[in-house]
Parts: structure tokens; C-alpha cells; sequence
């Protein structure tokens, strides 16, 4: 066999590798989506929808829930965002290269690794405890801030390397301060990025249980959050609290507020790619 | 640009805003929360506390009741800071979170409101496991167990020469702790090497796929999954006695029914919208702890929990 035909075989083989690799991805998604809409297709109604929660699985609601995560989203983007932002461009654009700034970001790529809980355990004691936010939406916002903060300053910071350098010293020649610069130029060519990257950090914390458990989510809460200050539960508690009931139509329920979940994480990924595609076409990046 | 930045000001300052007003409204809560009743603990209990707080909706819209599912554990640590004015429980409160309760200067009452059966569970095709005694659960689970008791003959030798598979609740249950309690004789003492799950039907799953798994969780999992399961009887010296509504009421099935219980905060228990909570939950758990999977109370014994929350209430007027 000549070194070429070898060569073209290789090829061949890592295309196969590939397909393969991807399919497992794809055929786990499309299973899980089809075990969980055969299983709660048939619940989701406009009851389902509009209910409180209730013994009678049948009756039962996710109301709370669904607006719970709604706020949860809406307060969290609305901490994280200029905290998540400014951190990136500081370390970005104006910390000194050095051996402070090495440890910052080594910290800040560790804190990305920090299970869930911790987060949960840190904010029970911050948010709930000493600040006396019980607990609170306000509380579990910032519990969650915490938690998707450090892939937020990690997206500002590859949205602003990925504008190009050109941009900068043009701006820079004509004479513009280094804040002119940033608020003038690069940001918003950087926007579309960072707005991805917070979108999916957002997506990401919608679907937590773990610290909002520890803070004190609700399983039962007959009413809908007001104000930032009310107690709340999210669709994950929601589930987590039906798939451990002994009876079968709660985990039906269950079944299909995942679904309700996925739908909402879903719209919010589509949004982060069509803000990144008209991004693209905008600045021909 | 201009709309970027003053988004980016506005975003910033709502956030200031907001957590600024949050510690005022913490202040007010103080007076609005005399209609609010904030529940928390067992996740086993949580079926009928939800149950009561649905059914109470309708008796009284304006009391805001929520239930959280922190644990016992978990509860009591809330209760015993004074977070939550009833805590749910699975098990009667320990030494531990008494001292906790005193630190804080909380006085509570425990009251019963139903019982759990805990049901030992085998796999359908197990055909030698009829009825286990409680010496034998005992062998199995305790401490000195691990890695000595393996397999099915060491404990009859005429069962079969097969590994045991063990099934239980999360040690950090208050199931897990009851059944140590009452089995191994020193709650939250047993062997480590055995499945668990803090979520029962991962153990009822467990069981159903395994020929020689043997496990123990609440009986209204059980009954969910009858077909999937085998029912093991339960010798207490009394020959065997399975698990069901009437053995669990008249005091047969022992040592593995157990009460479940709510704690009542004596601060709280002031309040003329929980002492009618409580009195409502103690009048309506019977109907609706059998609804849930749970078995009721005798009516004597229901009348015996009102009359010592009355008395309860009695003692703090007099006190005042």
C-alpha cells in the first residue's frame, strides 16, 4: 500500500471517528427528549400551566415555579451582567500583566470548577444568614450570580481577545482615551459575544437545584413572587420534588415540567445564536 | 451606544436599588409576617403538610403557608434558629438540636400527625425470603456486618450460597436513622457497604432489577410498585407480620412503623393563625395522610395530640 493511500485511509477513518462522536451526543439528546415528551407530553396543558401545586397530581401546577425561575433569571442577569462584565474588561484591558494578575485569573478558571453546593453553602451563610435576605428570590439571585460570575468574566474576556487588534490601535491613533476606546469600539463589536456567554451562563443557572436547595427554596408555595424580597421555588425544585414522590402521575408532572425547563432553555440558546449570527454579518467577524 | 451605556447605568443601579430596599422590606416583614407560615423538614412528612396547607388554602386564603424539603436535619437546623415557626420531622428530635433550640431560647411542642410503615423489600423472584426476624435485619445491617455478612446463607444456611445486595435510604434520612434506631439499636449506626439513594425510587429500581438485593424504604413506595417488589414479613418474636394499614394502626408491625411528627415553635404558637393551622392539620391529617401513601393515627390518638397542643398553648398563657 503506498504511504498515500495509507495517508487517505487515516482520513477516512478520523471522518468515521467524528460522525461517531458527534452522533453520541446528538442520540443521547434525542433519547432523553423522547423518554421525557412520552412521559409528559400528555400532562402540559393550560392547567399545568397556571396551577399551584397540589396533592392531586392530576390538578397539580407549576404556576410558582415557572414564574419563580423567571424571576430568578431576570435578577440574577440583572447582578451578574455589570459585575460579570466589569471584572472581564478589568482584567482584560487594564490589569498589569504580572504575577497578581496570574493568580487572579488562575483563581478565576478554579472558581469555574466549584460544585454547585458550595455556592449554595456560601450564600446560605452571605445572602441569607449575615445580609438577612432569608430566603429570599433576592438571595437565591445572588447565591446563582456567584455561581455562573466566573464564566461570565471568562466570556468578556475572550469576546474582547477575539476583537481584532487593528480596531484598537486605529482608535488608538486618532487620538481616543483607552476608555473611549473601549466603550466605543470594542465593546460593542464584543457585545453579541458576551451576550452569548452570559445567555448560556444564565441557561445554566435556571437549571440549578443544588444551592437553591441549601439557601431554602420551597417545595410548596402557593402564591406567586411580588417582589425580589418573597420566598420562591424554581421548576428544578418543582422536579426534583416530583420525580421523588411515591406516585406514578407525579413523576408524569415531573416529566413535563422538564419539559416546560427544556422549551425555556431552549428559547434562551436560540437567542444566543441568532445574537451571535447577526453579530457576525454586522462587523464581518 | 448611547442606549448600551444608559442600559448598562440602569441595569446597575436597579441592582443597588434593589438590595438596598431589600433590607427594608426584611424590617417591615417583621409585621406582615404575622399572616405567613413558613414550614420546612422531612421530605417524608412533606407530602401531608402540602396536603394540609392546599386543603387550608380554601379555609383561609390569606395565610401564606410554605413548605420547604430541607431534610429533618436540616429542618430542625432552621427551626432551632428560629428561621421557621413548624418544622416537619421524621424522626423525634435529638439531643443535639434540643441543645440548638436552647441556645436560641426556643421552646417547641412535638406533636404526631400519622405513621410511616418502613417496608423490607426483596426482588419478586427471590423465592426463599418469606418472613425476616429482627435479628436477623439486625445481622444483616450492623456495623460489624461490613464485609463479613455477603451472602444470603450466612444469615439461613438454607438459602441460597449468593451475594447480598443491600438497598437503603441516604444516611442522612430520617428513615435511614429510624431504621438503624430500630433494627441495628443506635440510630445512624449500620454497615457503609450498601446502595443508597436519598430518592426511593432509585431503590425501588435498584430492588426490581436485582434477584438478590434486599432493601427497606416507606411502604407507600411499596404500594406504587407492587409488581416490581416483593413484600418481606417482619418477625418481632410474634411470628411474621407484613406491613399494611390495619398492622401499622393496631401496633403489630413493630418495630418498623414509626410516627411522623411536626414541631410547633412556642413564639409562633401565639399567633392566632397557626394555632388554627395546627389544630386544622391535627383535625384533617387522618383523611389526608392516607390520601398521600401514609397511614392515620387511631381517633383516640388524634384526639390525644389536640388535647396536648391545648395544653401546650395553656402552659404559654400562663407563662406570660
Amino acid at each position: 500500500m503506498s504511504k498515500r493511500s495509507l495517508n487517505n485511509q487515516k482520513d477516512r477513518w478520523f471522518q468515521y471517528f467524528g460522525i461517531f462522536s458527534t452522533l453520541i451526543g446528538l442520540i443521547l439528546l434525542a433519547l432523553f427528549i423522547f423518554q421525557i415528551t412520552r412521559d409528559g407530553i400528555g400532562r402540559i396543558d393550560w392547567d399545568f400551566i397556571v396551577s399551584l401545586p397540589s396533592r392531586f397530581y392530576a390538578k397539580a401546577g407549576i404556576l410558582p415555579a415557572w414564574t419563580g425561575t423567571l424571576w430568578i433569571f431576570a435578577l440574577t442577569a440583572i447582578i451578574v451582567i455589570p459585575i460579570g462584565v466589569g471584572a472581564g474588561i478589568y482584567l482584560q484591558e487594564y490589569a498589569k500583566k504580572g504575577r497578581l494578575s496570574n493568580i487572579l485569573e488562575i483563581n478565576i478558571a478554579n472558581l469555574a470548577g466549584v460544585p454547585s453546593i458550595i455556592y449554595g453553602i456560601i450564600g446560605l451563610e452571605i445572602f441569607v444568614r449575615v445580609l438577612q435576605m432569608g430566603g429570599s428570590l433576592l438571595a437565591g439571585a445572588f447565591t446563582l450570580a456567584l455561581l455562573i460570575l466566573p464564566i461570565i468574566i471568562v466570556a468578556t474576556r475572550e469576546a474582547f481577545k477575539a476583537v481584532p487588534k487593528s480596531i484598537k490601535e486605529a482608535s488608538y491613533g486618532l487620538g481616543a482615551t483607552k476608555w473611549q476606546t473601549i466603550w466605543y469600539q470594542i465593546l460593542p463589536i464584543a457585545s453579541a459575544n458576551i451576550i452569548t456567554g452570559v445567555i448560556l451562563a444564565l441557561a445554566r443557572a435556571i437549571g440549578e437545584t443544588a444551592p437553591l436547595i441549601v439557601i431554602g427554596a420551597l417545595a410548596y408555595v402557593p402564591f406567586v413572587a411580588k417582589s425580589p424580597m418573597d420566598e420562591f421555588t424554581v421548576l428544578p425544585m418543582q422536579i426534583f420534588n416530583w420525580v421523588s414522590r411515591p406516585q406514578h402521575g407525579f413523576l408524569m408532572n415531573a416529566a413535563a415540567a422538564i419539559l416546560v425547563l427544556l422549551v425555556f432553555v431552549f428559547i434562551l440558546n436560540g437567542i444566543a445564536v441568532y445574537l451571535r449570527n447577526r453579530s457576525r454579518k454586522k462587523f464581518g467577524l | 451606544m448611547k442606549k448600551l451605556s444608559l442600559l448598562a447605568v440602569t441595569l446597575f443601579s436597579a441592582s443597588l436599588l434593589i438590595s438596598s430596599c431589600g433590607n427594608t422590606k426584611s424590617e417591615q416583614n417583621a409585621d406582615a409576617s404575622n399572616m405567613t407560615i413558613s414550614i420546612d423538614g422531612s421530605s417524608t412528612v412533606y407530602p401531608i403538610t402540602e396536603a394540609v396547607a392546599e386543603m387550608y388554602r380554601s379555609e383561609a386564603p390569606d395565610v401564606k403557608v410554605t413548605v420547604g424539603v430541607s431534610g429533618t436535619g436540616g429542618g430542625f437546623k432552621k427551626f432551632g434558629r428560629g428561621e421557621t415557626e413548624i418544622s416537619d420531622a421524621s424522626r423525634a428530635i435529638k439531643e443535639k438540636e434540643i441543645a440548638l433550640c436552647k441556645e436560641n431560647n426556643i421552646s417547641y411542642e412535638e406533636l404526631s400527625v400519622a405513621y410511616d410503615g418502613l417496608a423490607v423489600i426483596a426482588n419478586p423472584e427471590n423465592n426463599w425470603l418469606e418472613t425476616i426476624t429482627v435479628a436477623e435485619l439486625k445481622k444483616i445491617w450492623e456495623p460489624a456486618a461490613q464485609g463479613v455478612i455477603m451472602k444470603w446463607n450466612q444469615i439461613r444456611p438454607e438459602w441460597p450460597n449468593e451475594e447480598i445486595h443491600l438497598y437503603g435510604p441516604g444516611v442522612a434520612s430520617g428513615t435511614y436513622d429510624y431504621f438503624t434506631e430500630a433494627i441495628v439499636g443506635e440510630s445512624g449506626k449500620s454497615r457503609g457497604d450498601f446502595t443508597a439513594s436519598e430518592d426511593d425510587n432509585v431503590l425501588v429500581q435498584g430492588i426490581a432489577g436485582d434477584k438478590f438485593g434486599l432493601g427497606f424504604f416507606g411502604i407507600a413506595y411499596y404500594e406504587e410498585n407492587m409488581g416490581k417488589l416483593k413484600l418481606v414479613k417482619v418477625d418481632n418474636g410474634k411470628g411474621g407480620v407484613a406491613p399494611s394499614l390495619e398492622t401499622v394502626m393496631d401496633g403489630t408491625y413493630s418495630p418498623l412503623a414509626r410516627p411522623l411528627f411536626i414541631y410547633v415553635n412556642s413564639v409562633a404558637a401565639t399567633k392566632k393563625h397557626v394555632v388554627d393551622f395546627v389544630n386544622f392539620y391535627l383535625a384533617n391529617a387522618g383523611n389526608l395522610a392516607k390520601e398521600v401513601g401514609y397511614i392515620p393515627l387511631r381517633a383516640e390518638e388524634y384526639k390525644a395530640q389536640q388535647d396536648k397542643f391545648a395544653a401546650f398553648l395553656k402552659s404559654l398563657e400562663t407563662a406570660k
